[in-house]
């Protein structure tokens, strides 16, 4: 271990330059109001939590979580997500709120991350949590909400890809019988790994039929979403109710106008035992990275106490940042220039421009001084000196 | 356009050759001067680069290249965030713990290896206590010298181990190349990657020894 350097931060974390902090502000202002167009309310949770309680009930593995302990000897986490500390909220604070609860954030999540390259352990999220309805309708709602967010940050080509964790564990449960073997199946397509899948699959004693069907509905890339083929190799009841849900589902999002942003993908599982439903992650085609994910989870908030239905997404906003086109033009901004005797004057100038809605700088004129470097960085200039008058 | 990260060494050579069965023209130029790191086939929309095998995950996940071949022994050890696609089935070997013929469980069991991951996944799965020593290459020679009484690395025909008086003690798993694309590619030009999965697995599929 080397001794600090001074201008050293600890790995993961970011420092955000005028220019990058301004493109945020911008970029979250539209997210922002559009939550707020289709009624959800921001809310904003602790940094700090209880990792008996929230960091327990998080989608985020444990040895992905910041920790340290509070003086009663309670462990702590740096809040891993914002879906858990609301689902805290929706059992305390919001306790008699009606439902529905629409709830949206913007704040930074914490994740230790093993390998360093390109992956932040602050980042920074703006999403929407739709609490208290399990309709067809509450999905369709949050994936057209995703679809808004991305289009108000100028993402100009983007597409959501959908699955259905449910339907998913059900044509694997129909098939396989082990609870491990169904597991390990799970993890390939978690890791997206399908030369996996295809191995293990190979490997477990089911029919040749069996095997071919899932690799058939998991592995192939369709071009339309192969709903026919499972309803004829399907009669679990827990796979037809996922097909009637995301037959309706997509109908809502037909009227919703956004279906040439879609595409059915049943391998998607997100993380595993976490989502109950429609699961969706979203992507640009200039960037290599997922801009959001989200999706049902139904058994989440019983873990407070209050056993809702639940859905929603988050953004994932440093990289919908690097995705997104929007230009931040510098603010017009006046420097104003006073000789020492007209500083009183110059305040006043300066203090009414602002009122007008001006950015105003007050600078001390200096003999010695280059005007040319100063005026420069300014788009106008205003001179209130002797010479003037 | 597809941009594919191809490994330099061992694997370049076969990779190549299962792209020109899959009717892939590829310039005697690539094929013959390794100088060459890039390389363009406008008429089939693919781009080539050439990089250091275990960099290629993660050209891949950053989606400077959209598809990548890799071995498997450098999945496992880079843990990289991609679409593992297909087994090319080519460059076949195993990844094997390796000592000398008459090893012994020492009192302080030292392991050196390029695959630091995947040596402490593997002997903390076996319940052993070992200390792993990362080597950037020859790490046949760690048993020889005394810093390690076992290797871990990849055995393809077992040649250099015997040279070197070592004996395969544990196969950790077998590796072959595989072909790898990007989260966000996989998505946004499926139909070209399609294309190409399919017409790759066809070849597989006429070569593959069964």
């Amino acid at each position: 271990m080397t001794k600090l350097r001074s201008f050293e931060k600890p790995t993961g974390f970011q420092d955000l330059p005028p220019q990058l902090t301004r493109k945020r502000r911008k970029i979250e202002e539209q997210i922002r109001q559009t939550f707020e167009r289709w009624g959800y309310e921001e809310v904003v949770t602790p940094t700090l939590e209880f990792y008996d309680t929230v960091g327990k009930a998080s989608a985020i593995p444990e040895q992905k979580m910041f920790k340290c302990m509070d003086h009663q000897g309670n462990t702590l986490v740096l809040r891993p997500d914002q879906t858990a500390p609301i689902a805290r909220m929706m059992a305390s604070v919001l306790k008699n709120e009606p439902l529905p609860q629409r709830l949206s954030y913007h704040g930074s999540v914490f994740r230790a991350q093993e390998n360093e390259a390109g992956r932040n352990a602050e980042f920074y999220q703006s999403g929407v949590e739709l609490i208290g309805q399990s309709s067809t309708e509450a999905d369709a709602e949050v994936i057209a909400l995703a679809v808004e967010a991305l289009k108000s940050s100028r993402i100009e080509s983007f597409q959501l890809a959908i699955g259905h964790v449910a339907l998913l564990d059900g044509l694997i449960r129909e098939r396989v019988e082990k609870e491990e073997d169904i597991l390990r199946l799970k993890e390939c397509l978690g890791q997206r790994n399908m030369v996996g899948f295809r191995h293990e699959l190979r490997q477990l004693p089911i029919s040749e039929k069996a095997k071919q069907e899932l690799e058939t509905i998991f592995c192939l890339r369709h071009e339309q979403a192969p709903l026919v083929q499972i309803s004829q190799m399907t009669s679990s009841s827990q796979v037809l109710t996922a097909m009637d849900q995301i037959i309706e589902t997509w109908n809502h999002l037909q009227a919703y106008g956004i279906t040439s942003h879609l595409v059915l993908d049943f391998s998607l599982i997100g993380s595993i035992d976490y989502y109950t439903g429609v699961y969706f992650e979203g992507y640009s085609s200039n960037l290599g990275f997922s801009l959001l994910s989200g999706g049902r989870y139904d058994h989440l908030l019983a873990s407070f106490g209050r056993p809702l239905p639940a859905t929603g997404f988050a953004l994932y906003m440093h990289r919908v940042m690097e995705a997104s086109d929007l230009q931040v033009d510098q603010p017009q901004s006046v420097v104003l220039c006073y000789t020492p005797e007209k500083h009183e004057q110059a305040i006043k100038k300066a203090m009414m421009l602002r009122k007008q809605g001006q950015a105003v700088v007050l600078h001390r004129l200096d003999d010695s001084e280059d005007m040319g470097e100063l005026t420069a960085c300014f788009d106008q200039v205003i001179w209130c000196t002797d010479e003037e008058e | 356009m597809l941009t594919f990260a191809m490994p330099k060494g061992r694997i370049f050579k076969e990779a190549l050759l299962l792209l020109e069965k899959a009717g892939f023209e590829i310039p005697d130029e690539f094929v013959k001067s390794s100088r060459k790191l890039t390389i363009a086939l406008p008429e089939a929309g693919l781009s080539f680069f050439l990089a250091k095998p275990t960099d290629v995950p993660t050209y891949v996940e950053y989606g400077v290249a959209d598809l990548g071949i890799v071995g498997k022994d450098v999945l496992l050890e880079e843990e990289r965030d991609v679409y593992e696609l297909l087994d090319l089935k080519i460059s076949p070997c195993r990844l094997s713990v390796a000592g000398k013929p008459d090893w012994k469980p020492p009192l302080y069991p030292r392991v050196a290896t390029k695959y630091p991951q995947i040596a402490e996944r593997y002997f903390k799965e076996k319940g052993q206590q070992v200390e792993v020593i990362f080597l950037n290459g020859s790490v046949e020679l760690a048993p020889i010298v005394g810093l390690a009484d076992r290797i871990v690395d990849i055995i393809s025909t077992g040649q250099t181990l015997k040279e070197n008086g070592l004996v395969e003690l544990e196969e950790i798993t077998t590796i072959t190349s595989r072909l790898i694309a990007n989260r966000a590619s996989y998505r946004m030009k499926s139909k070209r990657i399609m294309s190409l999965y399919e017409r790759l697995s066809e070849v597989i599929q006429e070569g593959a020894p069964t």
